[in-house]
Parts: C-alpha cells; structure tokens; sequence
C-alpha cells in the first residue's frame, strides 16, 4: 500500500491538465493509467477520426498547439503525441499499466485498489473520460443474430466489417461520420435519425468552433444555466474534422445516397421500426442551428465587425423524403451489420462509493462529487460548455484544484 | 436562452407554467409517483355506434376521481352504411393529435414567454380503405400520412413560433402514441 496525497484516475487531457495544477501547487499526487497516456484516443477511436476541434484550439496549462497548420484537425496519432509530449514536459508522474479495480472510502480518505500495487490518498479525481462504454438501448435485445453489431468503441474501418449493408442507429458526430465513409466505401447505408444537433464546419469564412469560442459560448459556466440536465444531455454536434473542411449533414448524406429514416422504435421478428418523427426532428435542428447562425449574426453586427467577415448566409432546409420508411426487414435489405452510435457514458463500475444517482450518474456540483475530497472531470458542460474538450480542462482542472487544495488545508488546520 | 419568470407572467396563455415546472423539480425527486394510468370505457349502442365514458385515473401515486365524467360517442358515416351518430374513431385520433398539439402550444408559448393571440390546427389524414375492407393484405388498416397546418397569431417572430409548435411536437404524447409503435393487449372475459 503506497500514499499520495492525491490520486488522479487517468492520463487524458483532463488528467493531465489536473496533475499540472497539483504540481504547480506543489500537492504531491500521481496519476493512475489503465494504459499509455492518452489510453481512449489510442485504443478506442475509428482509423479516420480527426478531432473535431481546430488545431489552434488545443490549449492546455502551459502548452499549445505550435505546429504549422493551426486551423487543421489532428488525427488520432497526432493526438496521442500531443497529449504525450504534454505528460513529458510537464513531468507528470504517471503510472501506466495500472487499471483502478476498486475504490473505497477509508478513514480521511480513499483507499484505490488497482492490478499493480494499492494506494491511500487523501484526495481523489476521476479523470477517467465521459466516453468509456458505447450506450446501447434496451430494444437492442430483439436484433437478429446474423446481424454483427458493433459500437463506435470497436469500429476501425468499413474494410472490417462484415460484407453487406449497414444500419446505422444515432445521427451526432460518431453516426454521421461513420455513415459517410462506410457509404462511400460502396455499401448500403441507413441512419436512423432520432434527436440531433445541425452545424456548419465553417460559416462567415470561420470555423464554427471559432465563432463558440470567439462569442464566449464555449465558457458559459454551469450554473449559468436554468436547466443544466438538459444541456448535459444534448448531442454531440454534427460535425467531422477533414483536412477540406466540409460540412457533413443530412442532405449531403442524402444526397450521396444514404438512406435516412426516422428514430429506431422497435426491432422485431427481424423487422426494424422507425418513428414517424423524422421531420420534426429534422425542423427541430434546422431552427436551432439558425438560432446560432443569427446570435452569431447579432455578435458580429453588435461588435461592428460586419467588414471582417463574409456575408451571412442561411443553409437549405434539411429535405425528408416524405415517404421515408417506418419499417425494414433487415434481412431482406441486406442489412449485416448495425452500429449503435446512440451515444456514450462513462464506467464507475470500479467506485465503490455511493455517489451515483438512479441512472447511474455521478452526482456532483461543478465536479465536486457529493463525498469529502471526490472530484471529477471532464463530462459533457460539467462547469463550461467546453469541459469535455481538450480545451476546456484546463480552466476545469484550475477550478477542481483550488476546491482540492482548500479542502486539504481545511482539513489540516 | 434564459426566460425568467417575469417574463413568464407577463404573457397569459391561461396555462399555470410555474405548477407545471413545480410538478416537474417534484417528480424528479419521486419518479414512482410520475407513473400515471388512463382508462375509458366503451359501451356498444347498436350498429357501429358506441359511447365511451371517461372517468377517473390513477396518477401521483393515487386514484384520481373527477367531479364529473365524459361521454365521447363514435360512429360511422352513411357511406358506411352507418348513421353517422358521431364522428369515426379515427376522426377522434385526429382530434386528440390536434388537441395535444395545440395545448402544448400553449404551453411552451407560455413558458417561452409568448403571448399567443389565436391557434388553429388543421388535420388531414391519408387512408387507403382497401385496408379495413380486407381487399388487399398489403394495405395498412391506418393513416398512410397525416398533415397538420398550424396557423398561429402571436407576438414572436415566425422562427419561434415555428419552435413552438416543433417543441410542443416533441413533448406530445398523442404525437409520440401516432409516431412510434405501442405494445396493445387485448383480453375477453
């Protein structure tokens, strides 16, 4: 049994940003790795995902972006390099290789059980990502067993999958993204569409990320909010990072052949249901995206900035075929696979603490869990809308630390 | 994004916005008393005519009683060879999606701030009556499609009104019940 003062579970982005501020504070800790650093952007992304961010938008404690391409997207090894070049020049004293089994409250503390050797810590910060298991819904127990099913988790290339069609359920970031490129790699394509979030790559000759952050959307805080749940829940943006910028929505889905239908409803007998709610979840994404494009509008007329951007500009509305299907007999389409992007959440199956709610949440106030020294990080609008991007641990991580070093203090005097 | 609640009184859609958000904090702390069960029960008249009664309900985890109950009667028209005592069932689908529809309308104008001046739905529906006939098995019994036009007088601009009635679509419940398939269990005594 080893001692630190603070324990940090994972070495991503928020991790990592968390142990710089401890060691800025001089609160010896160490930061537990079930793998390398950067362990989910290693191990459980698809071959051509790019961060959905611009280049210019990686900003940690002390460290930037610095290359020569800030508006591009990093791929995924240049993540990994990234994130690893941060753990290096900050010293961070990472123990990779150590999976967290069981965490436990002792006497002024937690007691963090892992495969390698046990520790005591005083302080504890989850840090161990918002995305660790793919969301799968109930009615998924009525799919046919010929049908492959796989989650974004496991998907690496359309080369992989099984010959035939694919049905993808989910329409944010993942099920676009993955729809274009299996579809382009020649296979059938249908995406069922439930609730979903429409968004330019670029508008007014920026990136739409630009505008968030310039605006200051990306900082408004948690409690700023009447309903936070709500925008806890909100969808990823449909967006992909390309070296070309391009907008990926449903009519260019569409367009190039991918079959939309509406929200997944049912699976029986081999017949798939689909909700005959597709246009209205379709209006309810067209509205809100120009809802933005407006305050973006408001933003750059109230700042008298009109000369240094391209004209506004207002997209087609998203174009249902209004015979779109309600039901399909997988078989017969063809359909051998079904990718489950309906989202992702984190796994506290190891926190041996009662601090989850009645949907397995973790109950916290900006991150300060509801037990003495417990932290998190990095879920979806935990105190900014950025706190689950790259960059938006740093100012979370700054926030948890000084709460951490107060309550040791506390607790000291 | 934030409606505060002056805002709120300032309109009056004669919908009590503050007992409904009420209702809602309180059933996030007790989701047992969320699960409500509604009940009408059908007496058949003569020929394809019936009234339904409409009574009671169980919800906040108790027997709810009405001081009074409803009659809803349906029937068939005469080129159905029926005598047209009351509008057809599915005449009353369309109005339960339209009355739906339209007090969540209300709703969320209210609780976006938006004085509504007039809400009119009006309701078509598609169907294929080879269906019900048993003339051809690939006909479905229901709506082929239905198409609501929602003309709204109220001080917002058209995009919000637009949301409003996108909005009110999302929380519906008739519109949820016509959208997405339900599990039906039907016994004899």
């Amino acid at each position: 049994m080893r001692f630190a003062t603070a324990i940090i579970i994972g070495a991503g982005q928020s991790g990592l940003a968390m142990s710089r501020h401890l060691t800025d504070s001089s609160i010896d800790h160490v930061v537990l790795e079930r793998g390398e650093v950067a362990n989910s952007w290693r191990m459980e992304r698809w071959d051509s995902l790019r961060l959905l961010t611009p280049n210019w938008q990686s900003r940690l404690p002390g460290y930037a972006y610095d290359g020569d391409d800030p508006d591009g997207f990093m791929t995924m090894p240049e993540v990994v390099r990234f994130l690893q070049r941060y753990a290096d020049v900050s010293g961070v004293p990472v123990a990779t290789g150590t999976r967290v089994t069981r965490v436990r409250h002792t006497e002024g503390g937690y007691e963090v059980s892992t495969d390698q050797v046990s520790w005591r810590c005083r302080a504890l910060v989850i840090a161990s990502g918002a995305c660790n298991i793919a969301t799968i819904p109930s009615l998924s127990a009525g799919l046919p067993h010929q049908v492959t099913t796989l989650t974004p988790l496991q998907y690496r290339n359309p080369g992989l999958l099984p010959d035939g069609g694919v049905m993808i359920v989910g329409a944010s970031a993942s099920g676009i993204q993955l729809a274009r490129e299996i579809h382009a790699s020649g296979r059938r394509v249908v995406l069922s569409v439930g609730e979903h979030v429409r968004m330019p790559r670029t508008y007014r000759g920026r990136d739409i990320q630009w505008w968030m952050d310039a605006m200051g959307a990306m900082d408004v805080r948690y409690d700023a909010l009447e309903d936070i749940e709500r925008a806890r829940r909100l969808p990823s943006l449909q967006l992909v990072g390309t070296p070309e910028h391009v907008t990926v929505d449903l009519n260019s889905l569409r367009k190039a052949g991918v079959e939309l239908v509406g929200r997944l409803v049912g699976l029986r007998d081999g017949k798939a249901q689909f909700s005959g709610s597709l246009a209205n979840h379709c209006a309810l994404a067209d509205l809100k995206m120009n809802r933005l494009l407006a305050n973006i509008d408001d933003w750059v007329r109230t700042n008298g900035f009109n000369e240094r951007f391209s004209a506004p500009q207002r997209y087609e509305p998203t174009d249902i075929a209004p015979d779109a299907r309600l039901g399909l007999d997988l078989s017969d389409a063809g359909i051998r696979t079904l990718i489950w992007a309906t989202g992702y959440r984190p796994d506290y199956s190891w926190l041996d603490v009662p601090v989850l709610d009645r949907k397995g949440r973790i109950r916290h106030d900006g991150g300060v869990v509801a037990a003495p020294g417990m932290y998190v990080l990095g879920l979806p609008f935990m105190r900014r809308r950025k706190s689950s991007f790259i960059d938006g641990a740093g100012d979370d991580a700054a926030d948890i630390s000084s709460h951490l070093r107060l309550g040791l203090a506390r607790a000291a005097a | 994004m934030t409606t505060s609640l002056s805002t709120i009184d300032k309109v009056d859609n004669g919908v009590n916005v503050t007992a409904l958000l009420g209702a809602r904090e309180s059933l996030q702390q007790v989701p047992e008393a969320a699960q409500f069960k509604w009940r009408a029960a059908c007496q058949w008249l003569n020929g394809t005519h019936s009234r339904s009664v409409i009574g009671n309900f169980f919800g906040l985890g108790a027997e709810q009683s009405r001081s009074k109950t409803f009659a809803v009667e349906a029937d068939h028209p005469q080129v159905f060879a029926s005598e047209d005592h009351a509008p057809t069932p599915v005449e009353l689908v369309l109005s339960g999606l339209a009355s739906c529809l339209t007090a969540g309308v209300a709703a969320v104008a209210q609780r976006r701030g938006i004085q509504l001046h007039s809400v009119k739905a009006t309701l078509e529906a598609d169907m294929d009556i080879q269906g019900i006939l048993g003339i051809d098995d690939e006909v479905r019994n229901g709506f082929g499609a239905i198409r609501v036009h929602f003309d709204i007088r109220a001080e917002a601009s058209e995009d919000d009104i637009k949301a409003l009635v996108a909005q009110s679509q999302k929380r519906s419940a008739v519109f949820d019940i016509i959208t997405n398939p339900t599990s039906v269990f039907v016994t004899v005594n």
